[in-house]
């Protein structure tokens, strides 16, 4: 029960993006289209839920003065791994997302998760919560991509979705665009909070 | 073009063209987290700038005399973010022990620091940077610069932004846009506006 308690909770209740408000650097650098944004949760996902498992296994051998280089140095080995194959399998993706792959080592969201979590609990209750946290991540960036791609290109995931005559609201995907968007989607999760 | 206006080209790129914070989109941990007080947004930008400048001079040695050497360049992720690491507790030791006014001041900062993005981005940038003639690597006094003046950026957005949202207390916002929401769009307007300094051509 409690794993299924601990893998629903990062997508909705303690949603990373839009209620801790973690990893604000990628959330907006890479969601000018469906197609980042997907790659980049997915990137992530993978590297906390590793970190996750290596993290909750070594947790009695830590030492506790040394945990956080320890940690970065666990999180930094996985996303060397995720930057080379990608690398190799994707590499258009690579390009598009560049410098904040090698950044994911520094992604709150990871590095919280070690700190509060995984150091924490058993193996399995942290591979929920990576799950979990993994997934509400992905699933921010992909609305965050998905209202910005549509206005800014009038596609989603390269299909065309708006009428030819739609005039693309450039700035929405231009850096701008993005503080904007996220701006207002947490207003609009406020109202519905305090509607309830 | 002489070596100062290379550098001027390069002062204005990573303040205002390029600006850290508002068009590479690094650093907004603590751009939005740390921006409520203007005194702590001044220390935190003190240190940013400090950490940077250090951080770009270690990380471009290890870069070239250690990473590139010996064929390793793919552990320059997990070799830089330990070599900030460890700069970062070492600058705290050696303030913490000579300069107790200054600790006092940047102290909880700088454990901060480690997980900004902005100093890793740098450090990773200033690898694959090249001159404004579009062929030369950077030496190792343009990383230093680099380093230093995109802290400068960084923290000249901080001060900004902190000066705006001490004033935005005092004004009668809807219940649900108070916080983070207004502080988003307030930087998405900050962004637009350094949008204009796309223009220039130096």
């Amino acid at each position: 029960m409690s794993f299924i308690k601990e893998l629903s909770k990062g997508i909705i209740k303690d949603n990373p993006i839009f209620v801790l408000v973690l990893g604000m650097c990628p959330t907006l650098a890479v969601t000018t289209s469906v197609e980042n944004a997907l790659g980049m949760g997915f990137a992530a996902t993978f590297v906390l839920l590793c970190s996750n498992i290596i993290i909750s296994m070594i947790k009695n051998i830590t030492p506790s003065k040394i945990r956080i280089p320890v940690y970065i140095v666990v999180i930094a080995s996985f996303v060397t791994i995720v930057n080379m194959v990608m690398e190799a399998y994707v590499p258009a993706l690579h390009k598009s997302l560049g410098l904040f792959i090698p950044l994911i080592v520094v992604n709150c969201i990871i590095l919280g998760r070690a700190e509060a979590f995984a150091s924490k609990n058993n193996v399995l209750m942290s591979i929920a919560d990576a799950i979990g946290m993994g997934l509400g991540f992905t699933l921010s960036l992909t609305i965050i991509g998905s209202i910005r791609e549509i206005l800014g290109a009038g596609t989603w995931l390269n299909i065309k979705l708006m009428p030819i005559t739609y005039d693309p609201m450039l700035v929405a995907i231009l850096a701008p665009g993005a503080f904007i968007t996220l701006g207002f989607l947490m207003a609009i999760l406020n109202l519905v909070k305090e509607k309830k | 073009m002489g070596y100062l206006g290379e550098i001027f080209v390069m002062a204005m790129t990573a303040i205002f063209i390029q600006n850290f914070v508002l068009s590479r989109f690094l650093g907004l941990c603590p751009y939005l987290g740390v921006s409520k007080k203007l005194d702590s947004a001044v220390g935190m930008g003190m240190a940013v700038i400090f950490v940077m400048t250090l951080a770009s001079a270690i990380t471009f040695l290890i870069n070239k005399y250690l990473l590139l050497p010996y064929d390793l360049m793919y552990l320059q992720t997990i070799a830089f973010i330990l070599t900030i690491a460890a700069l970062v507790q070492f600058v705290e030791m050696v303030i913490q022990k000579n300069a107790p006014a200054l600790y006092k001041s940047l102290g909880v900062f700088l454990p901060l620091i480690t997980t900004n993005c902005a100093v890793l981005g740098v450090a990773i940038l200033n690898t694959e940077a090249v001159r404004s003639d579009g062929l030369t690597a950077y030496n190792f006094l343009d990383s230093v610069l680099n380093g230093f003046f995109s802290g400068v950026g960084f923290t000249v957005v901080l001060l900004a932004m902190a000066g705006i949202r001490m004033r935005l207390d005092m004004v009668d916002l809807p219940k649900s846009m108070k916080g983070m929401p207004i502080a988003l769009i307030l930087a998405g307007i900050m962004a637009l506006a350094f949008y204009g300094f796309m223009g220039f051509k130096i």
